[in-house]
């Protein structure tokens, strides 16, 4: 099964119509949590919001995940051990109030486990590939040292009273 | 005829000096608060209590104590009003002595109110903000002791510390 999330906040028409084509040229069904969207869909379930126990099911159950370049999706993956998707939303077709997730999708596709689609046709390549590794739920060096860090900052200040 | 009520002087029910701090943890619902949730390392030694705009969040992540306010954000001032009295109440009654947040804005009114009660404050920028100090964080800036944003560019363009990521 492959789940698709673009978030709780916007609307992201692009994705799910993509998603909702795809659908239609394989097997695997598609499960979409779709937020506000008018229209319907041909091949692709949509469901407007998931409650959080069906969503993490739904995304522990998933073969892949496919995504908007959103921080929480991609720490869920890390933390379900995931192959993700990003699909980073655009400014130039209004899908956010900037280009954030083009750069965070920039910065992040060296990471193992995180798959950049810049365009359609590279959600298509990619979901076809049986091959995609899944993301890493181990604590990075870097995380260790932000939790250090304010670790110390909390040691170093005066306590109350 | 009653005596009317001692002002907060010295505060009659003041706690004991401790060994902790009082954390204010501070989020809004989805990628913030997960941030904030792979920073719970850091703090919770100390006496935490959290904040965010969703209940599920405080009960599937056992943030307890815990408390929800008003989500807001910069296009609806009237939220933004009515977070802020919220969060002062907030503040009032956990008296923190320390607030910590990871965005966005609801978390900038707490620092801005904490801080004004005598608390040490604490940004860290999202780490979904990759090439510019987010909106927030740059708002934060002049409310926050420790101000970190997640990405080295980003930290040295803006004056933030960068001192990890939580990816």
């Amino acid at each position: 099964m492959i789940f698709v999330t673009i978030g709780m906040q916007l609307p992201f028409p692009r994705l799910l119509t993509a998603m909702d084509r795809i659908a239609g040229q394989t097997d695997e069904p598609v499960v979409a949590q779709t937020g506000p969207h008018d229209g319907k869909f041909e091949t692709l379930t949509g469901r407007v919001t998931l409650p959080p126990a069906e969503f993490d099911r739904t995304f522990a159950e998933a073969r892949v995940v496919v995504s908007h370049a959103g921080i929480g999706t991609i720490l869920s993956a890390k933390k379900m051990g995931k192959p993700l998707i990003l699909f980073p939303r655009r400014l130039e077709f209004s899908e956010h109030r900037n280009d954030h997730q083009l750069s965070t999708a920039r910065h992040l596709e060296a990471m193992p486990g995180i798959h950049v689609a810049w365009t359609e046709d590279d959600l298509e390549r990619l979901i076809m590939r049986q091959d995609l590794c899944g993301a890493s739920d181990e604590k990075s060096p870097s995380h260790a040292t932000l939790i250090n860090r304010i670790d110390s900052f909390l040691r170093d200040r005066p306590l109350r009273d | 005829m009653t005596t009317p009520e001692p002002k907060p002087v010295a505060s009659t029910n003041a706690p004991e000096a401790s060994e902790t701090h009082r954390v204010l943890a501070v989020a809004s619902a989805g990628g913030h608060w997960q941030q904030l949730m792979l920073l719970r390392p850091s703090f919770e030694r100390h006496e935490v209590h959290f904040a965010t705009t969703l209940q599920d969040l405080l009960d599937e992540y056992s943030a307890q104590p815990g408390s929800v306010v008003p989500d807001c954000n910069r296009d609806r001032k009237l939220d933004i009003l009515r977070n802020l009295l919220a969060m002062r109440r907030l503040i009032r009654q956990v008296r923190p002595t320390v607030v910590i947040s990871t965005g966005a804005l609801p978390g900038v009114i707490a620092l801005a109110i904490g801080r004004r009660y005598g608390a040490h404050t604490i940004w860290v920028d999202s780490v979904a903000n990759a090439e510019e100090m987010s909106m927030s964080g740059k708002l934060a800036r002049r409310f926050s002791d420790l101000w970190l944003s997640q990405w080295e560019e980003v930290a040295s363009k803006s004056g933030a510390e960068y001192a990890g990521a939580v990816l």
